[in-house]
């Protein structure tokens, strides 16, 4: 159903595209553009859900116990100190030869391309943005949390209330960066089957051998960039306004 | 814009044509596809190709140079004059003439459709299951022209990767060439035919740059002296049990 809708829209899109869209485009757009959705999509939830377990991450990391930032650590070291390539190969290929007998329940998950290639870039990208809100909340001034738990909060409340708003916003340009960082590292899902704008422009390619299909496919990525830039000032600006207020 | 764009990798790839060794001849195969290319655990190109290739460089008494390329740039390769010849069991298509020329054909390929043991699958239910194939390969062309674009066709950089989610259960069948399935079938268990021959009319010849016409002609003498002392025949033999011109 919501399948169809996608499909639906982006013939819709290539109908509209159509008077200005040269031979080659217009032969292949509907697999360009379901592949730019497939990008967006895994794009927008991934940095969404990354973001989440980054704060987690960070938290559990500075939390001083060891118990939660030992995991924590090592979770961190090993997704920032391995090319995302490996680890989309070994949660894909390796985890999932164990196939359904070996997996059980899991395997409803580890079936799906779409779905690894997601828990991969949530993981990847939580751990490059755990690392950037910590260098945040170490250049914050100590005494503010100390401030803080003298007047009554738990570390918790004075992290979530006082230390994080202002980790993000010295954090904000470097985690601007790691979006478009991360935009580009969806490309190498095309290897693991999904089609993705990576993956329908190597079909495409493979159907017509024509160098311009990367062309398409680097102008697509070009928007997307664009799309992030402005979505990272945009941010930046509001942050300054209240900071004024 | 476009016309710059073009212009500008043309620039790039005449500079890349300009310095060419002519006394050894490089071919290239991609090494992936047993039996008829692969690569030893030593690093060693073998195979049926590998073995005609190197007939057909004795029989034209000039000293060549096998190397390895992955399929998806097996093309690109050749037309940017990074090697001269492709022997890698490539079939013959009107899309792939576009872009390269070819010498007579040196063998015929069939599709097979392999599936789990047991699988009760027909090829007219295949477009509503979940099908493998290697990218840019004719098997993949028959599933999406037979099937549509937006089938669940899932595409995979080799054919091995392709087995290993079969076996795993990811996708319900692969379509493939036909000798190299029954080499799958040979070494994997738990596998069999869905369908074990589509003709599709598939010639198999030897890729070469658009324009090297001398070279084409010299493949296909050296390739009737093969087939008239017998060496082709001996070298099939040896792999197949039998003659697969």
């Amino acid at each position: 159903m919501y399948q169809d809708l996608k499909f639906a829209a982006s013939d819709g899109v290539c109908a509209g595209l159509s008077p200005v869209s040269g031979a080659l485009f217009k032969k292949f757009c509907p697999r360009f553009i379901d592949g730019f959705a497939v990008t967006i999509e895994l794009l927008v939830l991934s940095s969404i859900l990354g973001f989440l377990l980054a704060v987690s991450l960070v938290l559990g990391r500075m939390s001083g116990r060891a118990v939660l930032s030992w995991p924590a650590n090592v979770l961190v070291y090993c997704f920032r100190g391995t090319p995302l390539l490996v680890q989309l190969w070994i949660v894909y290929f390796g985890i999932g030869s164990f196939g359904a007998d070996g997996l059980g329940a899991l395997w409803v998950f580890f079936k799906n391309p779409w779905a690894v290639g997601l828990l991969v870039l949530v993981l990847n990208t939580s751990a490059y943005v755990s690392e950037i809100l910590r260098g945040g909340l170490v250049n914050l001034d100590k005494g503010q949390m100390e401030a803080a738990q003298s007047v009554g909060m738990s570390w918790l409340t004075a992290m979530r209330r006082i230390m994080l708003p202002q980790a993000i916003r010295i954090a904000w340009p470097a985690y601007g960066n790691e979006l478009v960082l991360l935009m580009k590292g969806s490309a190498l899902i095309s290897t693991i089957t999904v089609l993705d704008l990576m993956g329908q422009t190597r079909t495409v390619f493979a159907r017509n051998f024509d160098l311009n299909t990367y062309l398409y496919a680097a102008v697509f990525y070009l928007i997307l960039a664009g799309i992030i830039t402005v979505f990272v000032s945009v941010v930046q600006r509001n942050f300054s306004k209240s900071r004024l207020s | 814009m476009k016309k710059t764009l073009m212009g500008a990798s043309l620039a790039v790839l005449a500079m890349a044509t300009t310095s060419q060794a002519q006394d050894v001849l490089r071919i290239a195969t991609e090494g992936a596809y047993p039996p008829f290319n692969n690569v030893t655990a030593d690093g060693e190109l073998v195979g049926f190709d590998v073995d005609i290739a190197k007939a057909l460089c004795a029989a034209m008494e000039r000293e060549c140079e096998i190397v390895a390329q992955d399929w998806d740039g097996i093309i690109p390769g050749l037309v940017n004059n990074k090697y001269d010849a492709i022997v890698a069991s490539m079939s013959i298509t009107q899309e792939r003439l576009e872009a390269i020329n070819f010498t007579a054909p040196y063998y015929s390929n069939y599709l097979s459709v392999l599936g789990k043991e047991g699988s009760d699958l027909t090829l007219e239910g295949l477009g509503d299951v979940a099908i493998g194939a290697q990218r840019s390969t004719v098997g993949s062309q028959w599933a999406e022209d037979e099937y549509g674009s937006r089938a669940d066709v899932r595409l995979y950089d080799t054919n091995p990767a392709a087995v290993s989610d079969l076996e795993a259960g990811r996708i319900e069948a692969i379509v493939m060439d036909f000798l190299p399935a029954a080499e799958v079938l040979n070494t994997t268990s738990g596998l069999g035919y869905i369908e074990a021959k589509i003709d599709i009319n598939d010639q198999i010849g030897i890729g070469i740059r658009k324009g090297d016409d001398e070279l084409t002609d010299a493949f296909n003498a050296a390739l009737e002296t093969i087939r008239a002392d017998g060496t082709y025949e001996a070298i099939s033999v040896a792999y197949f049990g039998t003659d697969i011109y």
